[in-house]
C-alpha cells in the first residue's frame, strides 16, 4: 500500500514536471508580440525648427530607428519660420492618418502651448526636443540649458587661467529662445562661484555669424583684454571666430561654444578655433527620443499624463579629450552611412 | 545754395545725415573707445555687406522696382558654389556655372517684370522663394557650406590695406561705380526718367525693356558679390541668413537714406547715408551693451521718425499721389 502510493506519487510528480515542461516549451516569450503589437504600424512626425546639422541628425537616427520597429517616420521642414511650424502641427493634428507621437523643435518657450494642448487632446503624445517650454510634454529630451551654461562657464574660467585678466564676452542667442535664456543663467551662476571673473560685455547675435562677428569684433575692441569668450551656438560662432582672428588675437581668446557634435566642431577644436565645445550628443538624444517613444506607445497612458525630463549627458570637450568618434558626420548620416 | 540748411530744404537724406552726426558726436563723447580707429573702421566695416546690397537695392529701387530676392541670390549661389567645390568640381567650372545662375536669376526677374508685366514685388518674391527653395532641395545639402582652406575667397578675407578689411572698398568701390552710371552713363539717366515717369520715358523712345531687365541683373550681380564677400570674412556661408531680417535691413538702409520707394528719387551718397547711421547706432548699441529686444526698437522709432518728418517736410505732390507708391 505504502509503495502503491509512493508511486503514485512519483508518477504525479514526473506528469506535474512533464506538463511543466511542455507548458514552458509551448509558451514564448510575452515580450516581443507585446511590443509588435503596441508599435507596428505607429506614425511618428517630427516638426524641426529647419533643416540643420541637428534636426538632419535626430531625423537619420529615428527614421532608422523608428522603421526598424516597424513605425513610419516623417519630418516637416518649416524653415525657421514659426508660423510655419504651427501650421505644419496643425496639419498634422488634423491629418487622416494623424501621427500617434509628435515629436517637437520649438523656437521659443511658449508659442506652441496651445497647439501642443490640441494634440495630446487628440491623442497624439508631444515629444519636445532640445528647446524647451513652459509647456508639460509627454516627454522632454535634450539639454539642461541651465547646466550646460555652467559647463560652458566651468570651461571658460579654465581656460582662462589664473593669471588672466579674467574678463569673459558673451554673444547670447536672442531674448525668446529657451536655450539662450538658461544658458545665460547657468553661466551667470558658476561666475557668481568666481567673483573676480567679469562679464564685460553680452551682446546678441540672433544666431547669426555676421552678427555674432560684429558684436565680437566691437567687444575686443572695446576689451582687448578679453581672456574667454562664450558663443551661445556653433552655428554663429564662426563670426565670433572671425573677429578673433581679425583682431589677431587668436590663441589669446578661448572661445567656448555648444553644439550637436559635428564634425566642425571637432574640427575646430583640432585647430585650436574653439577652445572647448560643450556637444549635445546628437546620437544620444536620438536613442533617448526613440527610448521614450517606444515607452509612451507601450504605456498604455493618455496623452498628457507624465511628464518626463531625459536630460542629454554633456561635458564640456577641448581638443585634449578628442577621439575619433567624439563627432558625428552629417555628409555621412545624409548619405546612410551610419 | 544758400538755404541749403533752412529748414524747408531739410530733404530725408540731410535728416538723417544731421542724425548720424549727431549721434556720432554724442557716442564719440561718451562712449570710451567709441573713436578709436579700430572701431571707426569696424563700424564701416560692419555695414559694408549690408551698403553693397543697398546699393544694388537702391539701383532698383530708383528705377520704380523692388528686388526682394536678393538676399537669397547673395547666399545660394555661394552655397552651391561651395557646394560644389567640395564635391570636386572644379574651381572654373564651379565659378561659370555660379555666375551662369545669377545671371539667369537677374534675367527672369527682369524678363517676368518687363515683359511679362508682373509687379516687382511678386515677381522677386517669388523668385527669391524658388531660389531658396530649388537650391535647399536640389544642390546644397547642409545649412553652413565652410570655404575650402586657402580658397581664393578665403585669402579675399585676408586682404587689407592700412588694416582696412576687403569689404570696406569693395563697397566704396561698388557705390562709386553705382554713382557713376546713375550720373554720367546714358543707361544710368534713363534709370531716372523710367522712375520718376515710366509712360513719358517709354514714349520718348528710352527702350524700357532691356533696361529694367539690365537693372535686375545688376542688382543680382551685386547680391552675389555681397555673398563671396560674407563667406570670405566668415569662412564660410550660412544660408540661414535667407530667413533672417537682413532683406528689411537693406530696405531700411535705402529707404531711410532717402531714396524715394516711389522710384526717380536719390542716388548713392543717400545709401552711404543710411548705411553710415545704421553703422553707427548699431555699434554705440553694442558698445552700451543694450538688449536687441530695444535695438530692434530704437531702430525701428528712428526710421519711422525720418519717414514721419520727410512726408511733413516733402509732401506727395499731384504726380507722386497719381502714381502711387509701388
Amino acid at each position: 500500500m505504502k509503495l502503491k502510493k509512493m508511486l503514485a506519487a512519483v508518477a504525479l510528480t514526473m506528469l506535474g514536471g512533464l506538463a511543466v515542461n511542455v507548458a514552458a516549451m509551448a509558451q514564448d516569450d510575452p515580450g516581443p508580440a507585446a511590443y509588435e503589437q503596441a508599435l507596428k504600424g505607429k506614425r511618428v512626425a517630427m516638426v524641426p525648427m529647419a533643416v540643420f546639422d541637428l534636426s538632419q541628425g535626430w531625423a537619420a537616427y529615428l527614421k532608422r530607428e523608428v522603421e526598424g520597429w516597424g513605425g513610419t517616420f516623417e519630418t516637416r521642414d518649416p524653415n525657421w519660420d514659426t508660423a510655419a511650424a504651427a501650421q505644419a502641427i496643425t496639419d498634422l493634428i488634423s491629418a487622416d492618418p494623424k501621427p500617434d507621437v509628435l515629436v517637437v523643435h520649438s523656437p521659443d518657450l511658449n508659442s506652441f502651448s496651445k497647439l501642443l494642448k490640441k494634440a495630446q487632446a487628440a491623442g497624439i503624445y508631444v515629444v519636445l526636443v532640445d528647446n524647451p517650454m513652459n509647456y508639460p510634454a509627454d516627454a522632454f529630451v535634450g539639454s539642461d540649458w541651465d547646466r550646460l551654461g555652467q559647463l560652458e562657464a566651468e570651461a571658460v574660467v579654465k581656460g582662462c587661467g589664473e593669471n588672466s585678466s579674467k574678463k569673459i564676452g558673451l554673444v547670447q542667442g536672442d531674448a525668446a529662445n529657451a536655450s539662450s535664456i538658461y544658458q545665460y543663467n547657468g553661466i551667470m551662476k558658476v561666475l557668481d562661484k568666481y567673483p573676480d571673473f567679469k562679464v564685460v560685455a553680452k551682446p546678441f547675435s540672433n544666431w547669426d555669424p555676421t552678427t555674432s562677428r560684429n558684436v565680437t569684433a566691437t567687444m575686443l575692441q572695446q576689451n582687448p583684454d578679453i581672456c574667454g569668450i562664450i558663443d551661445f551656438w556653433d552655428g554663429d560662432a564662426t563670426g565670433a571666430t572671425a573677429a578673433i582672428k581679425d583682431a589677431k588675437l587668436d590663441g589669446k581668446v578661448f572661445l567656448v561654444t555648444t553644439g550637436g557634435g559635428e564634425m566642425v566642431d571637432c574640427k575646430a577644436l583640432e585647430d585650436g578655433t574653439f577652445g572647448a565645445v560643450v556637444m549635445t550628443e546628437v546620437q544620444n538624444q536620438s536613442r533617448d527620443m526613440n527610448a521614450v517613444i517606444k515607452f509612451l506607445l507601450q504605456s498604455g497612458q493618455p496623452p498628457g499624463t507624465s511628464k518626463t525630463y531625459i536630460y542629454t549627458l554633456e561635458r564640456a570637450t577641448t581638443k585634449a579629450d578628442l577621439k575619433p568618434t567624439t563627432c558625428w558626420d552629417v555628409k555621412a548620416v545624409q548619405a546612410g552611412n551610419f | 545754395m544758400k538755404d541749403i540748411f533752412s529748414i524747408r530744404n531739410m530733404s530725408q537724406e540731410r535728416i538723417v545725415f544731421a542724425l548720424a552726426v549727431l549721434l556720432f558726436v554724442v557716442a564719440g563723447a561718451t562712449l570710451r573707445g567709441f573713436l578709436d580707429a579700430g572701431n571707426l573702421v569696424a563700424i564701416v566695416r560692419s555695414v559694408s555687406v549690408l551698403g553693397i546690397l543697398a546699393v544694388g537695392m537702391a539701383l532698383v529701387i530708383i528705377g520704380r522696382g523692388i528686388d526682394l530676392s536678393a538676399v537669397a541670390i547673395m547666399a545660394m549661389t555661394v552655397a552651391w558654389y561651395l557646394q560644389m567645390l567640395d564635391r570636386g568640381t572644379s574651381g572654373g567650372l564651379a565659378l561659370v556655372l555660379a555666375v551662369a545662375g545669377v545671371l539667369a536669376i537677374g534675367s527672369i526677374n527682369g524678363f517676368l517684370i518687363a515683359y511679362a508685366d508682373v509687379p516687382a514685388i511678386f515677381a522677386t518674391l517669388a523668385s527669391g522663394s524658388f531660389v531658396y527653395g530649388f537650391a535647399r532641395s536640389q544642390l546644397i545639402t547642409q545649412d553652413a557650406t565652410p570655404v575650402p582652406p586657402d580658397h581664393w575667397i578665403e585669402q579675399l578675407g585676408r586682404f587689407r590695406l592700412a588694416d582696412i578689411p576687403v569689404e570696406v572698398f569693395f563697397f566704396a568701390g561698388v557705390a562709386f561705380l553705382a554713382f557713376l552710371f546713375l550720373r554720367f552713363a546714358k543707361w544710368g539717366r534713363y534709370v531716372y526718367l523710367m522712375g520718376d515717369n515710366f509712360l513719358a520715358a517709354r514714349n520718348m523712345g528710352i527702350p524700357v525693356r532691356p533696361m529694367i531687365v539690365l537693372r535686375y541683373v545688376i542688382s543680382a550681380l551685386i547680391a552675389a558679390s555681397a555673398g563671396v564677400l560674407t563667406a570670405s570674412s566668415l569662412h564660410s556661408i550660412n544660408i540661414r541668413v535667407v530667413n533672417s531680417n537682413l532683406l528689411y535691413d537693406i530696405i531700411l538702409v535705402v529707404v531711410i537714406g532717402g531714396v524715394g520707394l516711389s522710384g526717380g528719387r536719390g542716388g548713392m551718397r543717400n545709401v552711404i547715408v543710411g548705411a553710415l547711421l545704421i553703422g553707427i547706432m548699431q555699434n554705440a548699441m553694442t558698445i552700451i551693451d543694450i538688449s536687441n529686444i530695444y535695438q530692434n526698437l530704437i531702430k525701428s522709432t528712428i526710421l519711422l521718425a525720418a519717414i514721419v518728418v520727410d512726408s511733413l517736410l516733402n509732401p506727395r505732390d499731384e504726380q507722386t499721389a497719381q502714381q502711387g507708391d509701388i
